[in-house]
């Protein structure tokens, strides 16, 4: 993008002209136009304020963000964070971003793996694989959203009770109150071995690209996967072992009416994931098909003409021409999926246009709690689109 | 590229329109000053009241199969229509879930709230409300499945309680488990129908909120046996209309169109002799229809009021009998007092 303006044809500049204090003079009225543009949305701005302010003082509805510190009371059923009801509905509103993006961030990766799996899919040569996928991206995109996601918050509902649960694998349950899986009893050196193992991808990625400029300068290529699984895999399993191998399960039990113990996936959150992830991957398919389809037949043949491998003839030639096709419109399917996880409340996902709203409703600060959830939907989209601008930026092809 | 991010700025412009929205119409509508209800106003210039109703509970607000909406909340409704128009149909019925009934009436979406709402201190004041009359004494519930053989909320230490936001149903629920130590996991659902669904389908162990709702939600299940409403009543719930805080004189009439459904009980008027009331010498009865005091006039309503409101919908005690009596409910406290013990009493009517 920043090469447009270093385009030659954009650094010439007009001759100056002396301004004319002239109607005629098109940079007059151009600025007597903004003005006059700026002054009539500012009176209508500053109109809507006052009256606001006006009536709620006349309603005698409380306004101010003073209700933030005040005890939330209200019940929150998973959190990322410790929530108490006796918490302020700060942290009740903070436990609902959270609850936002953990269903956000999630969706939007697995419904690119998946996505991207169907797009290629419908592109494959066998008639049944391609069909299958075509139906998929159709169905999946012609019914609403909102029924889909009762859809399968029904069927999460139609698991048997706890006391029927079913029971695939060995301290695996699923039942009408969630999945519930054994958890590693988190110790220490868990969190090293995490360190460890981000630790060794960022090594492997520095090595990758030292052997690369290696191969620049004498043609020969490396093989990187031997310290790869060395650095990733390796080394987070040494400092587990160096720092006392702790292996400590807590199985998952049914106690009373519900299990108690290891870890649960809620039907709720389920229920939106799995929603939110089959219904944006039928649209990501499209722009993946669409986004190889772009890629000019000639290239693949004069990348097999040049004997490359078909892996190197993906990655090298045909995936980066796809992409400056494909990011684009996926940034708008990860804008879409982020907003549409509002219609958690539909299914009792409590992200935060539910706490907020609950919020709303007992503090009766409708105003103040329709900015917050614009201000957390605008803050989550900017960072998305953001990030997908300078990874656009990145990938796009450089002219030369 | 940055058109991409342009739609989100368009939602959230769109979104601010809404919140600036909330707060606009009430431009139009200046709170009384003395004598005049700008609500009674606007009310009669549009020529029906916009009444804000449950979603649908039986007994006290349900369209019936004809589309009609019947019930005891929708009995108020009407009653406050035959004031102003003397015409019961003069509404429209605007259903209001648990979460958005309050800025419905805040925004001047609806004249009033008659959807089993109850009174506390904040809707009071920082929500802009007032609270005419408590037309149901009510308290909060749990309802279990039988066959989980709980007989008292004690016994619920442990359990998923489904439950609705936007109550104070959910923040006495949070009471009431910090009170007694008891450790609860939350299913929290915004419409009405989805939360029974989720109860009934065994996501939840327990349904809870007013006594009133449980009866009316277990009233209508194919087999009302099967469910249980324990014993234990954890909170009060008085359960009224509600207006917004500023235009006295409306929320007079709501208050006074009670007390004279309750007084009409107490004076033995129902729907079937109130026309023959004018023969009867008691004072208190011809205030009530009319016929001296000039009441109506003062609540800036017709005089006859309380005659065509009784003549079409009866008392307080047939309301509650043609509504909320088929489904299981009792008089209990919303007898009247003195003379059955209950806690329904009116002012003097004078
Ligand atoms: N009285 C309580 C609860 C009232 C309430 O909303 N109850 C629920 C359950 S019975 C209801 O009527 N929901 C209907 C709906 O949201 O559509 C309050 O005012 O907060």
């Amino acid at each position: 993008m920043s090469d447009a303006t270093a385009d030659p044809r954009f650094r010439r500049k007009p001759p100056k002209r002396p301004i004319r204090l002239s109607w005629a003079d098109e940079r007059i009225r151009g600025i007597v136009w903004q003005i006059l543009v700026v002054g009539i949305i500012g009176s209508i701005i500053w109109w809507l304020w006052s009256n606001t302010v006006h009536n709620l003082e006349v309603r005698r509805i409380a306004t101010g963000f003073g209700f933030l510190n005040r005890e939330a009371g209200l019940p929150i059923a998973e959190s990322l964070i410790s929530y108490e009801p006796t918490d302020t509905y700060f942290r009740a509103l903070v436990v609902g971003v959270l609850n936002t993006l953990k269903v956000a961030v999630v969706g939007i990766v697995l419904a690119t793996f998946l996505g991207t799996a169907i797009g290629i899919a419908r592109l494959s040569k066998n008639f049944l694989v391609s069909k299958i996928a075509a139906f998929y991206v159709e169905v999946i995109r012609d019914l609403p959203l909102l029924l889909q996601l009762l859809f399968w918050y029904t069927i999460m509902q139609g698991l048997p009770g706890p006391r029927q649960a079913m029971q695939p694998i060995e301290g695996v349950f699923l039942s009408n109150r969630g999945f519930k899986v054994p958890a590693l009893v988190w110790e220490p050196a868990h969190t090293a071995a995490l360190v460890a193992c981000i630790a060794g991808i960022v090594l492997t990625w520095l090595y990758a690209r030292s052997a690369r400029a290696k191969q620049m300068a004498d043609g020969q290529p490396r093989k990187i996967w031997p310290a790869a699984i060395a650095l990733i895999l390796g080394l987070p399993v040494l400092t587990w072992q160096v720092m006392g191998a702790p292996w400590q399960v807590d199985w998952p039990a049914l106690r009373g009416f519900n299990f108690r113990g290891g870890m649960s996936i809620s039907p709720e959150y389920a229920a939106l994931l799995i929603g939110l992830v089959t219904y944006t991957a039928g649209f990501i398919a499209e722009v993946v098909r669409a986004g190889i389809l772009s890629v000019n037949l000639g290239q693949w043949e004069a990348a097999q003409a040049l004997g490359l491998r078909h892996g190197q003839l993906l990655r090298l030639i045909v995936l980066p021409q796809a992409l400056r096709v494909i990011i684009p419109p996926m940034t708008s399917n990860y804008l879409n999926l982020t907003k549409n996880s509002s219609l958690a409340v539909a299914i009792g996902y409590q992200d935060i246009v539910s706490i907020a709203n609950t919020t709303l409703n007992q503090t009766g600060q409708a105003i103040e709690g329709i900015a917050i959830i614009m201000l957390v939907y605008l803050t989550i989209s900017l960072s998305i689109s953001l990030f997908m601008n300078w990874y656009n930026a990145k990938i796009a092809l450089v002219e030369r | 590229m940055h058109q991409i991010s342009r739609p989100g700025f368009l939602r959230a412009i769109g979104a601010a329109m809404i919140a600036a929205a909330v707060a606009m119409p009430a431009a139009a509508q200046q709170p009384a000053a003395g004598g005049s209800s700008p609500t009674m106003d606007a009310i009669r210039a549009r020529g029906t009241l916009i009444c804000g109703v449950n979603t649908g509970l039986a007994g006290f607000a349900q369209p019936d199969s004809q589309g009609v909406w019947r019930g005891f909340d929708v009995d108020y409704c009407r009653a406050v229509a035959i004031a102003l128009f003397n015409d019961p149909d003069k509404v429209r019925y605007v259903p209001t879930t648990a979460q958005n009934r309050f800025t419905a009436l805040q925004s001047g979406e609806v004249d009033m709230l008659a959807r089993n709402t109850t009174w506390t201190l904040s809707r009071d004041t920082s929500l802009g409300f007032d609270f005419p009359a408590i037309t149901f004494y009510d308290g909060q519930g749990f309802m279990v499945k039988a066959s989980l053989g709980v007989r008292s909320a004690s016994e619920l230490n442990g359990a998923t309680i489904c439950v609705q936001p936007g109550t104070t149903t959910e923040q006495n629920l949070t009471d009431w488990a910090r009170a007694n130590r008891i450790q609860f996991q939350p299913v929290v659902i915004e419409r009405l129908e989805e939360v029974v669904n989720a109860y009934l389908a065994g996501r939840c162990d327990a349904y809870t909120t007013d006594v009133s709702g449980l009866a009316a939600t277990r009233s209508v299940q194919p087999r009302p046996a099967e469910h249980v409403i324990l014993p234990d009543v954890i909170s009060k719930e008085p359960l009224g209309p509600a207006v917004r805080h500023g235009d006295q004189r409306f929320a007079d009439l709501v208050r006074w169109i009670h007390f004279g459904l309750v007084t009409a009980e107490e004076l033995g008027l129902t729907s079937q002799n109130i026309g023959q009331a004018a023969g009867d010498a008691r004072p208190d009865v011809q205030r009530l229809i009319g016929r001296t005091g000039d009441l109506g006039r003062m609540l800036g309503v017709d005089n006859a009021f309380m005659v065509n409101i009784v003549t079409r919908l009866g008392n307080y005690g047939q309301m509650f009998e043609r509504s909320l009596t088929p489904i299981g409910i009792q008089r209990g406290p919303n007898a009247l007092w003195p003379a059955a013990g209950g806690l329904q009493y009116a002012p003097p009517f004078r």
